[in-house]
């Protein structure tokens, strides 16, 4: 892990950088024009940081403050009151739903990625009949809305009673099609058809060649899948509203959804608490993305070569 | 390849099949086939309720349904709006980091793909803080310069909702567009260079064109996800429901449809329909933009 972390680091862009001094644009060598350039991306950078700014700031204030003081500034220091409310209000269900959303986009995303990768690996390196009706599922299943499949979904997990447990939502994230695209172009880019030959000349089974050797070559491409389907898990907002209905199964998402609502319905004011949760809620997502900023590229521009 | 080897490959997709099956094309026929039926009250509506196989019935309801068919074109009408807007920024920031030197180009690519890190619902409370004008710190921002603007009236709803998302989204499509134009070789920037070209000729007549495939994909993934939008019409509906109804968007409507009128079959009509309308837009959209590429 260590390993791969460190290879995180490095900057992907070296190449460029080398050719960007050989060849530097004119715009960069003139000074004025280079600081018109930049005065646009400050700009937009200020458009994408302050209502991050502003929510950081408004977790550390109390009501008084939230509702008095100026948005963008300080004014008392009360995060960890804010935080102890959270953490013990209705006996810590927001701890509870913190778990819920690591359970369902850790455990879901796991299974899904195995799931995805075999199926990658048995679609890029393998002939059988029917291969190409499977990857027409694949690709088709990408413009079918929600909707379509949730609402049959839930009405057949009500059938057979796993509306409102865990299953409801671990079950839908063990299959998805974008992971297994994903995970075909990753085998197509890793897995040489050689390597497959020499291992069955050696007398190696299928399921040993995938186990120990394609799931190790695959380990970069594995972690983008994960990544991104754990992303999307965490986020998914309408499957969760859908087939979880007791609070004690809930996701993040759902809590606070249901506590910004709360003043309306019932005229309590948890603004204070969602915003507090909301803040912590970002953290893991910061952390991961961060963290696993090399994967996550590769991800995000495969997705766009699709 | 050797006929044993073939079936053992196949068998590494039996999991995900299998899972298909169960997961997408069953509940799909299942939608379908609910569509087909109606629940009929018998009698008073005391002796319980039967399945009455319509036909077509439900469809014909839904297409002349005012308020789905409306909900439909308002996102529509939003979608022309809000998509090449975000589209164009997204543009505008790719070029301006192509243009700038590589570390700071790294640097600001962070800095800008901060709002895509944060869940939409989470990005949606947010918002809706900030445009509250008890919490929010843009309505007394307003006052200062004479703006006396009121987010949660109904004509500043779609506006607002479209910020949100202009604000979510410009991160991710200005990585794809920018990784587009890392794949532009660069002498020809040097060719046109010496032909005499000045660098905003360059961003148009070259630059542009290049990330034309990357436009119109992400222009096809925004449609698609506009059609659907739920998460932040309902984040919204929660603080300001005289402003948002539940008829606001096409998969309100069915999750109303569905969980508070309890009509299962005229939800899973209108899913139907949504998936055909999305077909179409998606289809109509892929032609025309491969058509103009002729």
């Amino acid at each position: 892990m260590t390993l791969t972390e460190n290879r995180a680091q490095q900057p992907p862009t070296d190449s460029r950088s080398v050719r960007r001094l050989t060849h530097p644009d004119p715009a960069a060598r003139t000074r004025g024009g280079q600081r018109f350039l930049l005065i646009g991306l400050v700009l937009a950078s200020v458009y994408s940081l302050f209502p991050v700014w502003w929510l950081i700031v408004a977790a550390t204030k109390d009501r008084t403050g939230l509702y008095q003081s100026n948005g963008l500034w300080f004014s008392g220091w009360h995060l960890w009151d804010n935080l102890h409310q959270l953490f013990t209000y209705e006996d810590g269900i927001f701890l509870r739903w913190t778990a819920n959303s690591f359970l369902y986009a850790g455990v879901g995303s796991l299974g899904g990625t195995l799931i995805a990768l075999a199926t990658g690996y048995g679609l890029a390196r393998f002939q059988f009949p029917g291969r190409n009706l499977v990857f027409a599922c694949v690709v088709g299943s990408f413009l079918i809305p929600i909707a379509l499949l949730t609402l049959p979904l839930y009405l057949l997990f009500s059938e057979i009673g796993l509306v409102d447990t865990p299953w409801a939502m671990l079950i839908p994230c063990l299959i998805n099609p974008f992971s297994v695209y994903l995970a075909k172009v990753y085998t197509e880019a890793t897995v040489p058809f050689e390597l497959l030959e020499a291992a069955r000349i050696d007398g190696a089974g299928e399921l040993r060649i995938f186990f120990s050797i394609v799931l190790r070559m695959m380990t970069t491409g594995g972690a983008t899948v994960f990544l991104l389907a754990f992303v999307n898990t965490w986020n998914a907002f309408f499957l969760p509203l859908t087939v979880l209905r007791g609070e004690e199964n809930w996701t993040l998402n759902l809590g606070l959804y249901n506590w910004s609502g709360k003043r309306l319905e019932s005229g309590v004011d948890l603004t204070s608490l969602v915003l507090t949760g909301a803040l912590l809620s970002i953290v893991p997502m910061a952390i991961m993305m961060v963290a696993m900023r090399r994967y996550w590229r590769t991800g995000v521009t495969l997705g766009a070569l699709k | 390849m050797i006929r044993s080897l073939r079936w053992k490959g196949a068998a590494f997709t039996v999991p995900f099949q299998l899972g298909f099956v169960f997961l997408y094309l069953l509940p799909i026929g299942y939608a379908v086939y609910q569509s087909l039926f109606v629940e009929q009250q018998s009698g008073l509506g005391l002796g319980g309720s039967t399945e009455e196989f319509a036909g077509l019935d439900n469809y014909r309801e839904g297409l002349t349904d005012s308020a789905f068919m409306g909900a439909v074109l308002r996102v529509v009408l939003f979608a022309c709006v809000q998509i090449p807007v975000m589209l164009l920024i997204s543009l505008v920031l790719a070029l301006l980091l192509d243009a700038v030197t590589s570390r700071a180009a790294s640097r600001f690519r962070v800095v800008l793909l901060v709002p895509y890190m944060i869940p939409g619902v989470v990005a949606a409370v947010v918002w809706v803080n900030l445009y509250s004008p008890d919490v929010g710190p843009l309505t007394p921002l307003g006052d200062a310069f004479g703006f006396d603007w009121n987010f949660f009236a109904p004509s500043m709803v779609w506006p607002a909702i479209g910020n949100l998302l202009t604000w979510h989204g410009i991160g991710y499509n200005m990585v794809i567009i920018y990784a587009a134009l890392q794949g532009v070789p660069r002498e020809l920037f040097e060719a046109a260079r010496l032909d005499g070209a000045s660098e905003r000729r360059i961003a148009l007549s070259i630059k542009i064109p290049y990330v034309r495939g990357a436009l119109v994909l992400t222009g096809m993934l925004s449609i698609i996800q506009m059609l659907q939008i739920f998460n932040e019409p309902a984040l919204f509906r929660n603080v300001t429901p005289q402003t948002v109804d539940g008829n606001f968007t096409p998969i309100m409507i069915i999750y109303n449809q569905a969980f508070n009128a309890g009509d299962y079959h005229y939800a899973a009509t209108l899913s139907v329909l949504l998936a055909l309308i999305l077909g179409v837009a998606s289809f109509l959209f892929y032609r025309l933009t491969s058509r103009e590429a002729d």
